[in-house]
């Protein structure tokens, strides 16, 4: 589904990702953590081409990223993205900013498209809010407004960048809920979280980055309670 | 002092003529300005040097000049070039539009340029072209930041135009320097133009305030 081979990602002289591998399977779970500052978020943009990418190759359903001649619009039709501070188009909608790219993009009819949003909504629990604008709603509201509009697109892929760290603690849950279920309807899924009951209760994988390296990757409860590097206990012990 | 109303009535058909062409020029100003200025702004908005180099330059000439050396230059150098003899209307017109467009080139970056950047990326990863994230995401909202700045524009240009009366162009200033020169008095002509002015930049602000209300409640 996606296959990482030697990502180098650099700001100026700023050598943020220096040598990243990794494959993602359909219906994988795998979850990002790790220190402020490590790549995280620079690692997930790469995969929809948010940023560019310096070094190394990207494969997204079998297209390299990397290849001038991919269309990253098409890929990205294929890949959605939450982001931790939602964005929300707040001229729009809830309805609209759901149906917006399905109709602008994919060329869904109106009617069809607002059917579907209207289901996505009251999936995510917020259908009575169609007709009101995201300035109106809760941080939690807005962060599963947002992933339904993801969902709008239908894709293959969802990357999550800590989707529950702009929100009051109350309103964590909620996100996570939606996110559960998701990964249970078979979403291969790319989380960079902090929370980690979700990694270890959803993901299939943790993986603990550091310092633009992918320090070690393992099943959740083995990472979680055998930690083989000093820096992942170190990081561990402050978050656990 | 004696205040002789006659004069301003006798003069009102040429007052009402120049309010008309003083409009005129205005409403070209800033028609004409918009559209030069949406162009500069983006080009100064790319990511290319190259592209970006002349379009800086051309805001920071208009900006860093008087707009009455360009009015004279225009005029008796410009436009002479392809049109003789010049006239002061089209000068007018071309000196306005091109003065505007480097005000409103930097009104339409500030404007999309204040948009959170988070706004594209969110288009952008849902699949949409740049074109199409600038057309149905930032657009609408850069629009709304816009229009006090370019209501505010189009007050400076309409009292600027005054300029224009130097060549002679028959709008409000030039019939009130005439109306000077011809009755030899100072208060009654002058300030009736004030009073014209006046009433036209009020009459603008407050369309720009009614209009910036209407797209608060929206
Ligand atoms: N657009 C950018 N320009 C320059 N440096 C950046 C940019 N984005 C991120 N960085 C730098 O990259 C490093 C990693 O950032 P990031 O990927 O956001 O880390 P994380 O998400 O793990 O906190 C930081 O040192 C940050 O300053
Ligand atoms: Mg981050």
């Amino acid at each position: 589904m996606i296959s990482v081979k030697h990502l180098k990602k650099s700001f100026g002289d700023n050598e943020v990702l220096k040598d990243i591998s990794l494959d993602v399977k359909p219906q994988e779970v795998v979850v990002v953590i790790g220190p402020s500052g490590s790549g995280k978020s620079t690692f997930i943009r790469c995969l929809n081409l948010l940023e560019s990418v310096t070094g190394g190759h990207v494969y997204v359903t079998g297209k390299d990223l990397t290849d001038k001649k991919t269309n990253i619009n098409e890929i990205r039709k294929n890949v959605g993205m939450v982001f931790q501070h939602f964005n929300l188009f707040p001229h729009k909608t809830i309805l609209e900013n759901v149906t917006l790219a399905p109709i602008n993009v994919k060329g869904v009819k109106k009617q069809e498209a607002e059917q579907k949003a209207l289901a996505l909504l009251k999936k995510v629990g917020l259908a009575e809010k169609a007709s009101a604008y995201p300035d109106s709603l809760s941080g939690g509201q807005k962060q599963r407004v947002a992933i339904a509009r993801a969902l709008a697109m239908e894709p293959k892929i969802m990357l999550f960048d800590e989707p529950t760290s702009a929100l009051d603690p109350e309103m964590v849950g909620e996100v996570l809920e939606v996110m559960k279920q998701l990964a249970k309807d078979g979403m291969t899924m790319i989380v960079v979280t902090h929370e980690m009951g979700f990694a270890r209760e959803v993901g299939d994988r943790v993986i603990f980055m550091d310092n633009g390296y992918i320090m070690e990757e393992n099943e959740p409860a083995a990472l979680f309670s055998n930690p083989q590097h000093e820096r992942t206990k170190a990081f561990l012990s402050k978050v656990l | 002092m004696d205040f002789r109303t006659d004069i301003i009535v006798d003069y009102m058909p040429f007052f009402i003529k120049g309010t008309l062409l003083t409009l005129g020029l205005s409403l070209a100003g800033i028609f004409i300005g918009l559209i030069l200025g949406l162009i500069i702004g983006l080009g100064k908005m790319s990511t290319n040097a190259w592209i970006r180099f002349p379009f800086v330059w051309y805001v920071n000439i208009f900006r860093g000049t008087p707009l009455l050396v360009q009015i004279l230059l225009i005029h008796f150098g410009v436009v002479p070039l392809f049109m003789s003899p010049s006239n002061p209307i089209v000068s007018a017109i071309i000196a306005l539009s091109l003065n505007a467009a480097a005000y409103i080139a930097e009104i339409f970056r500030a404007g999309i340029q204040s948009i959170d950047k988070g706004q594209m990326e969110a288009a952008r990863s849902l699949g949409m072209s740049h074109i199409q994230a600038m057309k149905l995401v930032i657009l609408p909202q850069a629009v709304k930041r816009m229009i006090p700045p370019l209501g505010n524009e189009f007050i400076v240009l309409l009292k600027d135009s005054s300029l224009a009366a130097i060549i002679a162009a028959p709008e409000l200033m030039y019939w009130g320097r005439a109306a000077q020169g011809q009755y030899i008095r100072v208060w009654e002509p002058y300030i009736t133009v004030a009073v014209i002015y006046l009433m036209l930049t009020l009459s603008l602000t407050y369309l720009m305030n009614y209009i910036e209300r209407r797209m608060k409640t929206e």
